[in-house]
C-alpha cells in the first residue's frame, strides 16, 4: 500500500492551510456558536474563487479525486464550519452523476463558486430511519408538480439557496420504488421554514411544503428513483466529506488545557489520549480507503458505513473522557473563566450525540454491515 | 507516489500462496497437536521449502528481499492459520542477522522483546523455548546469543514457545549500542500487529459461519440484530487494523524522516506507527475472538472447538512484550513528550 500523497495533492492541501490560517479565526467558531449556523460564507467563497470546490468535487474535479477528503480532512482538523460546504458540495457531486445537463448548468455553478448552499429533506416528523417509509407527496398536475408534506432536521433551509426533497410519488409501488427526489430553490412559493433549536448548538429546521410548484426540471436522478438517488448522497456523506476526524480539534483543544493547568503527567489521562490518537489516526484511514475507492471509480457504500461506525464512537469515546477527566472545568461553556479548552470540552460532550443518528444511525450502519459484508440474513 | 490502499498483484500472490499453504498443511489441528509445546518442525521444514524464514532478508545475503508491507501479509496468513512455526519472531530477528543457516531457516532466531535483567537472563522469551539464536538487549550493548535450546518451557495461555533464555552464555556477539535493536523491535511489533490482525479475521469467520448454521428458536441465530450488531463491529475493526498494520509498514520501508504531529493527526513515523499498530490489532484481536467465542454459546467454552484456540493465542501474542498499559504510556511519550522533559 502507498499512503503518500502525489506533490499535487500536497500542493494542493498547502493551500487549504493557508487559506485556513487566514480565514477560520476565533471569531468564526465563535459565530457559528452563536448564530448556530454552521457555515462561513467568506470561506466558502474563497474556496470557490480558488477553484478549490471545482476541484474536489467528485466526478468535476480535475485534479486526483482524493483531493475531495483532504479539503474536508484539514478543515475539519481545523475545527473549521464547514456542514454547509460539506452539503453542497455532496449534492454538487450527484447533480453532476445523476443530474440533466440542464440541471448541471443551471445548479453546480452556483455551488462550486461557494455562493449557494443546500439543504436536505429527507427525515418527516414519523420517519427517521426508516425514510423509505416518508409521506410527503408529490403529484403530478399537467406539467407541474404539486408537493404537499413536512420534513425534519433540515439543517440551512434558513440560508440554503437551494432544497433537495425526497418525495413519495406513487402509492402502488413498494415503499423504496415509489420515491422521487427534486432539487428546487428554497424560494419556491409555498415551503415555510421553522427553527429547531438542539443540544450541540446549531439550529436545524423543520420545513413545510403547502402547494409547492415546480416543473421537470425539478426531478433529479428520474421519476420513482428516488431512493437510488438518495443512497448516492449517502455514499458520499457517511466517510467521505468530514464527520470522520472531529476529535482532534478536541484533543488538540484539551491537550493545551490539561498541559496549562498541569495534569498531563497522569498516566491515566495519558493513555487515554495516546489511544484516542490511535483511533483518530485509524478514523483517517478508513475514511482516506473510501476516498480512495470513490477517486477509482467505485461507490463506497459499506466502506462508508463502517467507516462512520467506527469514527463516530471513537470521537464519543473522546468526548467522554476528556469531559471526565477536566472535571468541573469540563462543565464551562465558551468564555467563561477555566472552562476546559476553552469550552470545547463542554461543547464536544454536547455535540457528539448527534454522529451517531445523522446520517444513518449507528444501528442502521450495522445492519449495512452485517446484511452486506457478513451475508447475514435481514433482520428487519 | 499517490494513495493506493489495496494489496499490490504480489503481494495478492503472497497472500494466496501461504493461505492456500497453511489451510493445507496448517489446519487448526495442527495446531491443537503441537500444544503446549506451541511448536511443529515438520511444518517449519515444509516452510523451509516456501523460502519463507529468508524471505525478508537481503538478496546478497542469500534472502528474498521483500518489503516489510510483503512480510505483513504473510504474518496475517499466519495469524489466521494460527500455525505453530515461529515465523514473525524468525522473521523479526533476521532484521539485523544475516547469518546463512538463518536465512535458510535451518536455524530458528528469536527476539528477546524485553531487556535481560541484570543476571543476563531474558526472561519469557517468545520461541524462547526452541530458538538456536536470540538477539536482544543487555545492558547498554545489542547482543546476539547462540546456545541450545531447551526444546521446553512454561505451559502458558497462548501455548507459544517460551523460555528464559541467557544473555550471556553460549557464543555471543555484541552487536553495537541498545539502540540499534530498534529494528528489531519495530518490526517484531509490526509483524505481530499483522499477526492479530489474521487472528481477528479468523475469528471473525469462525462465528459469522457458526451463526449461520445454528439455530435457536427455529431460526438462525445470526439473524438476530442483538448478535448481528456485536459482529458488525469486527470487520471494521480488522480493516482499521491492517490500514494501521500497512501504514507502519509503508513507513518503515520508505518514510526516512517522519512526521510524529498528532495534533495534525499526520504522523508518517514508522516507529511510532508500528506501536501503535501493535496496540490497536491487540484490542481488535481481542474483541474479536470475545465476541466470537460468545456466539459460539456453551460450544465456544469446549475444548472441542476450535474458537477458543483463536481466544487464547489474541491474548499471548500481544501481552508477551508487556502489558497495554505500558506499551500505551512509552507510547504517549513518544507522541506528546516525556512527563516533565
Amino acid at each position: 500500500m502507498d499512503f503518500s500523497l502525489s506533490p499535487e495533492v500536497i500542493e494542493f492541501r498547502d493551500e487549504i492551510r493557508s487559506i485556513v490560517r487566514e480565514f477560520v479565526t476565533p471569531e468564526i467558531a465563535d459565530r457559528m456558536h452563536t448564530t448556530g449556523v454552521f457555515d462561513a460564507p467568506e470561506l466558502n467563497l474563497e474556496l470557490g474563487r480558488r477553484g478549490i470546490l471545482e476541484r474536489a468535487c467528485p466526478g468535476l474535479g480535475k485534479g486526483d479525486p482524493i483531493e475531495m477528503y483532504v479539503m474536508f480532512n484539514e478543515l475539519e482538523k481545523a475545527g473549521a464550519p464547514y456542514d454547509g460546504l460539506a452539503v453542497a458540495l455532496m449534492i454538487a457531486a450527484v447533480v453532476n452523476k445523476l443530474g440533466t445537463d440542464e440541471q448541471k448548468e443551471r445548479i453546480i455553478p452556483s455551488i462550486i463558486s461557494g455562493e449557494a448552499l443546500v439543504c436536505m429533506g429527507y427525515s418527516e416528523a414519523d420517519f427517521g430511519s426508516d425514510v423509505a417509509s416518508i409521506k410527503t407527496r408529490a403529484v403530478k398536475d399537467g406539467d407541474e408538480w404539486v408537493i404537499n408534506g413536512s420534513k425534519m432536521w433540515t439543517t440551512l433551509a434558513q440560508v440554503a439557496e437551494w432544497l433537495i426533497l425526497l418525495t413519495r410519488t406513487d402509492l402502488d409501488l413498494p415503499k423504496h420504488k415509489g420515491l422521487t427526489m427534486f432539487i428546487l430553490p428554497m424560494n419556491t412559493r409555498g415551503i415555510t421554514v421553522e427553527p429547531v433549536h438542539t443540544l450541540g448548538t446549531e439550529i436545524t429546521n423543520a420545513t413545510w411544503y403547502d402547494d409547492v410548484r415546480v416543473g421537470d426540471e425539478a426531478v433529479l436522478g428520474g421519476e420513482n428513483n428516488g431512493w437510488r438517488t438518495m443512497t448516492t448522497v449517502l455514499a458520499f456523506e457517511r466517510g467521505v466529506m468530514g464527520g470522520t476526524n472531529a476529535g482532534v480539534p478536541l484533543l488538540r483543544h484539551f491537550h493545551e488545557w490539561a498541559v496549562a493547568n498541569g495534569v498531563f503527567g497522569e498516566p491515566t489521562t495519558r493513555e487515554r489520549m495516546a489511544r484516542s490518537v490511535i483511533d483518530m489516526q485509524v478514523a483517517t484511514l478508513l475514511t482516506m480507503r473510501s476516498a480512495w475507492i470513490a477517486s477509482s471509480g467505485g461507490m463506497p457504500g459499506l466502506e462508508g458505513s463502517m467507516t462512520k461506525v467506527f469514527a463516530v464512537e471513537a470521537y464519543q469515546r473522546a468526548s467522554r473522557w476528556t469531559q471526565a477527566t477536566a472535571g468541573p472545568a469540563g462543565l464551562l461553556q465558551f468564555h467563561e473563566d477555566g472552562a476546559a479548552g476553552e469550552g470545547f470540552v463542554e461543547y464536544d460532550a454536547r455535540h457528539s450525540p448527534v454522529m451517531s443518528i445523522y446520517g444513518g444511525t449507528t444501528e442502521i450502519n450495522r445492519n449495512n454491515i452485517a446484511e452486506r459484508h457478513l451475508g447475514l440474513p435481514k433482520s428487519r | 507516489m499517490s494513495v493506493d490502499l489495496g494489496l499490490s498483484p504480489d503481494q495478492e500472490s503472497i497472500a494466496e500462496l501461504f493461505d492456500g499453504f497453511f489451510t493445507n498443511e496448517a489446519p487448526p489441528s495442527v495446531a491443537r497437536a503441537a500444544e503446549p509445546l506451541g511448536f511443529d518442525r515438520d511444518l517449519w521444514n515444509k516452510v523451509i521449502e516456501l523460502g519463507a524464514p529468508g524471505m525478508g532478508s537481503a538478496v546478497e545475503a542469500g534472502g528474498g528481499g521483500a518489503s516489510l508491507g510483503d512480510l505483513v501479509v504473510v504474518a496475517e496468513t499466519v495469524g489466521r492459520s494460527i500455525a505453530p512455526i515461529p515465523l514473525i519472531d524468525h522473521l523479526a530477528a533476521l532484521s539485523l542477522l544475516t547469518d546463512a543457516d538463518l536465512v535458510a531457516g535451518d536455524a530458528i532466531a528469536a527476539v528477546a522483546v524485553r531487556p535481560a535483567d541484570s543476571n543476563g537472563v531474558w526472561s519469557l522469551v517468545p520461541t524462547g523455548a526452541v530458538a538456536d539464536v536470540v538477539v536482544g538487549v543487555d545492558g547498554d550493548d545489542t547482543v546476539v546469543v547462540r546456545s541450545t535450546p531447551p526444546l521446553s518451557g512454561p505451559r502458558n495461555h497462548g501455548s507459544m514457545p517460551l523460555a528464559n533464555r541467557s544473555a550471556r552464555e553460549g557464543t555471543r556477539t555484541v552487536l553495537g549500542p541498545a539502540s540499534m535493536f530498534d529494528v528489531v523491535l519495530d518490526r517484531w511489533k509490526l509483524l505481530t500487529a499483522g499477526a492479530l490482525v489474521g487472528i481477528a479475521d479468523a475469528a471473525m469467520a469462525l462465528g459469522v459461519a457458526y451463526v449461520k448454521e445454528r439455530e435457536q428458536f427455529g431460526v438462525p441465530v445470526g439473524s438476530f440484530q442483538a448478535v448481528q450488531h456485536g459482529l458488525a463491529d469486527l470487520p471494521v475493526a480488522i480493516d482499521g487494523g491492517r490500514l494501521l498494520t500497512h501504514k507502519a509498514a509503508w513507513a518503515l520501508d520508505t518514510v526516512t524522516d517522519g512526521r510524529i504531529d498528532w495534533a495534525n493527526n499526520d504522523i508518517t513515523d514508522g516507529s511510532t506507527l508500528a506501536t501503535m499498530a501493535l496496540l490497536f490489532a491487540a484490542d481488535a484481536a481481542v474483541m474479536a475472538t470475545d465476541r466470537s467465542l460468545h456466539y459460539h454459546g456453551g460450544y465456544g467454552f469446549a475444548e472441542e472447538y476450535d474458537i477458543q484456540m483463536y481466544y487464547r493465542r489474541a491474548r499471548g501474542w500481544s501481552l508477551i512484550l508487556d502489558d497495554p498499559t505500558s506499551v500505551s504510556l512509552s507510547l504517549a511519550d513518544r507522541l506528546f513528550g516525556k512527563v516533565g522533559g
